[in-house]
């Protein structure tokens, strides 16, 4: 984010990311901001004038919408601009207008006015502020003019608030300030303010009316104008020095300042994230807000639970990076995690705890300043930071009563045990075993049961044991300090039990956290596909969050499908097919919008969360290691892979952070996986093609050459007869060679449409009952002249059964073996063809009398393009055995060759007598 | 030859091939008219009577099936399909809609000739007497007349089918029978789909008539086709 300063030596990654930012920003609409003090300086009406003049230089303009307050100046302005209707919405029999940014989309003009840039929209409207319609405008590339006051920015609310007394709802988060291209202060002494106030030219409701002669006093005008007047040289300070950064003019480069704060769950945090955000937007520092989780604060009411995540949320959207850490002591956590991000200031709260008690034990304020070290420690007033408001509550778990009644009987078995003691033993070493009882309660049962046992022990000891027996009357004041004691140790075991099973159960919590990501990281490292990374991600997702949830990817036009995969837990977790998403049919439109905007959406987000499930965009690696900077504009060629759909049984299991961020960790690593399947394929994909290229030039050469040399004997043959006188037999040679090479040369087309066709997957089979004996006869006749100096033998089993095949495909095959005998062989030496069943498959060889297969010839030769060194000249592509090759392949053959014993070749083909299930 | 020219049609879009097959068979004795697509090919048909047509499968207008379709809705004379390899199931479409026999591109002139001379000898053949009673087939004659197939003067047992699949085959002798024709011929029109009878019977009936059945120099094979009783004179 350049306006947020960058004190850092520019190293390579921030240049490149600052040239990204800027393509993104190139793409990206412009967003100009009429910035005020106030309703009424004129904002508005500033906004339509510039506009008009946009107009008038031939921009396109539309009017998104604008609130006139029925001023005839500001209407008058207004005249002759294009102005979009406004949505209108229907909210329980009000009939509600609101801006309408699909029109707006839709009609895409290159400026859009948008007033009021803080409206919160209406329930049923996309997003529920207008700034979130602003920003999606901006990122379809439309430039905006918009309007703000100052009481409207994030972080200078509670000042406004406490200036002026009045709370303002609308708020605009800081960031969408700071990234605005431009921002144009609309200034208006106060004086002339109220003049017009009074002039009735500023229009208020009546019922605001009141309030707001409270709001325009002059003293409130003056602090909001000088409040405006400072954001406005803020930005322009940070543009200067972005300016600088960027042009390298400073040149001192100071340390890197970063800050953190830490919140509690005190209602008083948000205000103390808006006390670190100033600090961090004065220094443009980086900053961090990290809630740590004691063990015990583990048990707080919800409440306060939903307390800190609204503070953290607060802190993320005014740009702070947020995590939660959860450690022993927070001093301690907070100070390693400090040090672990290299923080030079940590602002906290001012404990306001006034008790007795806090005079002897250090605070958190003490302790953090004691262990700084060379940290800066801020204690801001505001009562959080420590151990929080009250001593956290252990929840009421229900069905206790088991636990009660077991240290009962605990109990009553000592007496029991006392008993048989009374009179062997001292009293006090029956006070031993009310002890061991009560520790042994304390240790299992945890504190209430605990302390039940030890006032029922101290009853019991005193009313049966101590003199005078059957009474509570004590006689021996001694046996006070037995009481005494009894208590204390039962109450502290106790307590030591129960906090080092919160321990265990936060470890537990983060082990399996981490064993989750583990284990999801080993299986994705596994998987070599989409669909079944789809299937791990979501069944680990439902690990940890019972509901519902799928993998949606999109098709080739970036649309997203309905899942093929679907999962609930309730189904063990087993991927059921469902052919579509169960939830509302709009869910499929968030889902894309979560896809097309790279951002999540639905449940729990800022965008359409009314929505039941939540969408999760995956993102490549590039993006997701820019998480420690989420406020950062997201660069644009970040990719993403499809979107994890899920809907928790219950909405609330979502907005724990713990649960979130291990769903995102898991959504993030499922990416990085998926993205090396996608690049792996693409890697592939590219060998295949080098290797189809290699091919084809081999193609090319051969065809190059095999074509020319009967082309160069016909042409050179045909032209000689054409021109000279010749004799009789000297025209017939030349006729024979053209003849001859005529039919060579369609010997080569014909095996090349064969290896074309072949070349189809699935090789198209017309099945057929075939007899061989008859295909045999039939590539005899075929090839009469071709075999005439090669004698053929035949060794055909009688009955030979019909073999399901292709019959012109097997006849080619057996041509083109009996082609390549009679090519590769001298004149005169025999050829053999036999056929007999073997099982279920039928044998047939092709056997010749020639020199044999070279060492190792014999495995390459059914490669395309092999040819054998031998009678060169007669070779055809060596694509006659690779033929044959695919032949077999597609019948569900086999076919070999090797040297016959007693010299010469031997082919060996076996087909399945019937199609076999798979594959043939 | 005989004294009148037989009177040929080809439909043929290809120039060098019409200008080939026009000089070679204007040299043996054929009148040739030519047609360039299958329209001109029917109204040449319809105008002059050709006694034999060459057809081209792959024609510009209409394809040349339909164009043999078509022809057979009035024409008689027998038709020869030129077509281009490796398109079995084109010359099986043809001669099921009534060509009688086919020539794989690229051919030799003697090989169509040979065709021509097959056809002509057919034509001769029905216009003199329709069927003969008589047929030889090598040493065997088949005597449609008294359904009895001799060797010499012994007598060839033949079984039903194995008799009807011969006489079917000498009847069209020379033509080209798809797999569909003989087994509709033979076995009747709810057997065409069952092409492994005939496979059978015919091994059974090589056995029966062939010297060397492995090599059979009668009843040949047409791969992927279909059957042909060899005519006596031509090695086709």
């Amino acid at each position: 984010m350049p306006t947020s300063g960058n004190f850092e030596r520019p190293d390579p990654d921030a240049l490149l990311a600052r040239v990204q930012d800027d393509t993104a920003r190139a793409q990206r609409g412009r967003l100009k901001i009429f910035f005020g003090a106030t309703a009424g300086v004129g904002k508005s009406y500033a906004m339509l004038e510039v506009a008009r003049r946009q107009q008038a230089d031939g921009v396109d303009v539309v009017v998104g919408y604008v609130e006139l307050h029925g001023r005839p100046e500001t209407e008058a302005l207004l005249d002759g601009l294009e102005v979009l209707p406004p949505m209108r919405l229907d909210h329980r029999g009000l009939a509600l207008t609101e801006f309408d940014l699909d029109a707006a989309l839709a009609r895409r003009p290159q400026l859009l006015l948008v007033d009021e840039l803080a409206h919160s929209n209406h329930p049923g409207a996309r997003h529920p502020k207008r700034w979130q319609d602003v920003q999606e405008l901006l990122e379809a590339g439309i430039d905006v003019y918009t309007t703000v006051n100052v009481q409207h920015l994030e972080s200078l609310n509670d000042v406004v608030a406490q200036i002026t007394g009045v709370q303002v709802r609308e708020t605009v988060p800081d960031k969408v300030f700071a990234e605005a291209d431009d921002v144009e202060l609309v200034d208006l002494p106060p004086d002339e303010l109220l003049e017009r106030l009074r002039e009735g030219k500023v229009y208020l409701p009546d019922k605001a009316r009141q309030a707001a002669d409270g709001f325009f006093r002059k003293g409130n005008l003056i602090a909001l104008r000088q409040l405006a007047l400072r954001a406005t040289a803020d930005r322009v300070d940070a543009a200067l020095r972005e300016y600088r950064d960027r042009h390298a003019i400073s040149a001192t480069w100071a340390a890197t300042d970063r800050i953190l704060v830490c919140v509690g769950p005190d209602p008083l945090s948000a205000r103390l994230v808006r006390s670190a955000r100033r600090m961090a937007t004065a220094s443009h520092a980086p900053w961090l807000a990290v809630y740590v989780e004691t063990p015990a604060l583990t048990h707080l009411p919800q409440s306060a639970r939903d307390r800190i995540l609204a503070t953290l949320k607060l802190a993320e959207q005014l740009g702070a990076e947020t995590a939660n850490l959860s450690g022993e002591s927070v001093p301690a956590t907070l100070l390693a995690f400090a040090r672990q991000r290299n923080v030079s200031r940590i602002v906290v709260g001012k404990p306001a705890r006034g008790g007795w008690l806090a005079r002897f034990r250090p605070s958190l304020v003490d302790e953090l300043i004691r262990r700084s070290g060379a940290i800066d420690v801020y204690v801001i007033n505001g009562e959080i930071g420590d151990e929080g408001p009250a001593t956290p509550r252990i929840p009421m778990r229900s069905s206790r009563w088991p636990a009660y009644a077991k240290a009962l009987a605990v109990i009553a078995m000592a007496t029991l045990i006392g008993s048989q003691m009374v009179g062997r033993f001292e009293s006090t070493n029956v006070v031993m075993v009310y002890l061991l009882g009560t520790v042994l309660v304390a240790a299992r049962f945890g504190r209430g049961p605990s302390v039940l046992a030890s006032v029922l022990s101290v009853a019991l000891f005193d009313f049966l044991f101590v003199p005078p027996q059957f009474s509570f009357a004590v006689s021996d004041t001694q046996y006070l300090i037995t009481f005494g004691v009894m208590l204390t140790t039962a109450l502290v075991v106790s307590h030591l039990t129960a906090l080092g099973k919160r321990q265990a159960s936060v470890a537990r919590q983060r082990e399996r956290r981490s064993a989750e990501l583990y284990a999801l990281s080993r299986e994705l490292a596994r998987r070599r596909n989409l669909e079944d990374l789809s299937k791990y991600l979501v069944r680990h997702v439902l690990a940890s969050v019972d509901g519902e949830a799928a993998v949606l990817l999109p098709d080739a036009d970036g649309k997203i499908q309905d899942p093929t995969h679907f999962c609930d837990r309730g189904a063990e977790r087993a991927p059921a097919q469902r052919t579509h998403y169960p939830v509302p049919g709009n869910d499929l439109g968030i889902a894309q919008w979560a896809y097309d905007h790279r951002r999540k959406a639905g449940l729990n987000t800022d965008t359409l969360a009314s929505a039941g499930a939540i969408y999760l965009p995956l993102l490549s690696l590039k993006s997701a290691g820019k998480a420690t900077a989420p406020a950062a504009a997201e660069s644009r060629d970040t990719r993403c892979i499809g979107v994890l759909g899920l809907r928790p049984v219950d909405p609330r299991q979502l907005s724990i952070p713990e649960q979130m961020h291990l769903v995102e960790a898991l959504v993030n690593q499922t990416a990085v996986a998926m993205e090396r399947v996608q690049l792996a394929d693409a890697a592939q994909r590219a060998g295949v093609q080098v290797e189809s290229e290699r091919l084809r030039n081999t193609l090319l050469a051969a065809i190059s050459h095999d074509f020319r040399t009967p082309l160069a004997t016909i042409i050179g043959a045909a032209s000689t007869l054409q021109g000279s006188a010749l004799d009789a037999p000297q025209r017939q040679a030349l006729l024979d060679g053209v003849l001859h090479e005529a039919q060579r040369m369609n010997r080569l087309i014909g095996n090349l449409l064969d290896l074309t066709r072949l070349s189809e997957e699935p090789i198209p089979l017309r099945r057929d009952w075939i007899a061989v004996d008859e295909l045999v006869g039939a590539v005899l006749a075929r090839l009469r002249e071709l075999l005439a100096t090669h004698p053929v033998t035949l060794r055909i089993e009688d009955d030979l059964p019909l073999v399901s095949g292709d019959e012109v495909m097997l006849e080619q095959l057996l041509s083109n073996l009996l082609e390549n005998a009679a090519r590769h062989t001298p004149p005169g030496t025999a050829v053999e063809i036999a056929a007999r069943t073997e099982g279920a498959d039928l044998a047939l060889n092709v056997r010749d009398h020639g020199g044999g297969f070279r060492d190792g010839e014999e495995a390459r030769v059914f490669d395309k393009f092999h040819q054998g060194a031998r009678e060169r000249a007669q070779s055809g592509f060596g694509l006659g055995l690779a033929i044959c090759k695919a032949i077999v392949d597609a019948h569900g053959g086999t076919i070999d060759a090797r040297n016959a014993d007693g010299g010469g070749a031997e082919f060996r083909v076996r087909l399945p007598l019937r199609p076999r299930e798979v594959g043939a | 030859m005989s004294a009148p020219r037989p009177n040929l049609l080809l439909v043929e879009d290809d120039p060098q091939i019409q200008r080939f097959l026009a000089t070679a068979l204007d040299a043996h004795g054929y009148a040739l008219r030519i047609a360039g697509s299958g329209n001109e090919g029917l109204q040449l048909a319809a105008l002059h009577q050709p006694d034999i047509a060459i057809v081209d499968i792959g024609l510009p207008d209409i394809s040349g099936l339909d164009l043999i379709a078509r022809l057979r809705e009035w024409y008689a004379q027998p038709i020869l399909v030129l077509s281009a390899r490796e398109r079995e199931a084109d010359k099986v479409a043809a001669l099921d809609l009534g060509a009688d026999d086919y020539l794989t591109k690229p051919f030799g002139i003697g090989e169509l000739l040979a065709r021509l001379r097959v056809m002509q000898r057919h034509l001769a053949g029905r216009e003199a007497a329709g069927e003969s009673p008589r047929i030889e087939i090598g040493d065997i004659t088949l005597d449609l007349a008294a359904r009895r197939v001799l060797r010499g003067d012994e007598d060839v047992h033949l079984t039903p089918i194995e008799y009807q699949l011969l006489a079917t085959l000498a009847r069209h002798r020379g033509k080209v029978l798809t797999h569909r024709q003989l087994l509709r011929e033979v076995w009747g029109a709810a057997h065409t789909e069952s092409p492994q009878y005939l496979r059978i019977y015919m091994r059974s009936l090589r056995k029966k008539i062939e010297t060397d059945p492995a090599r059979p120099r009668w009843l040949t094979t047409e791969v992927g086709v279909g059957y042909r009783l060899a005519d006596g004179e031509e090695r086709i």
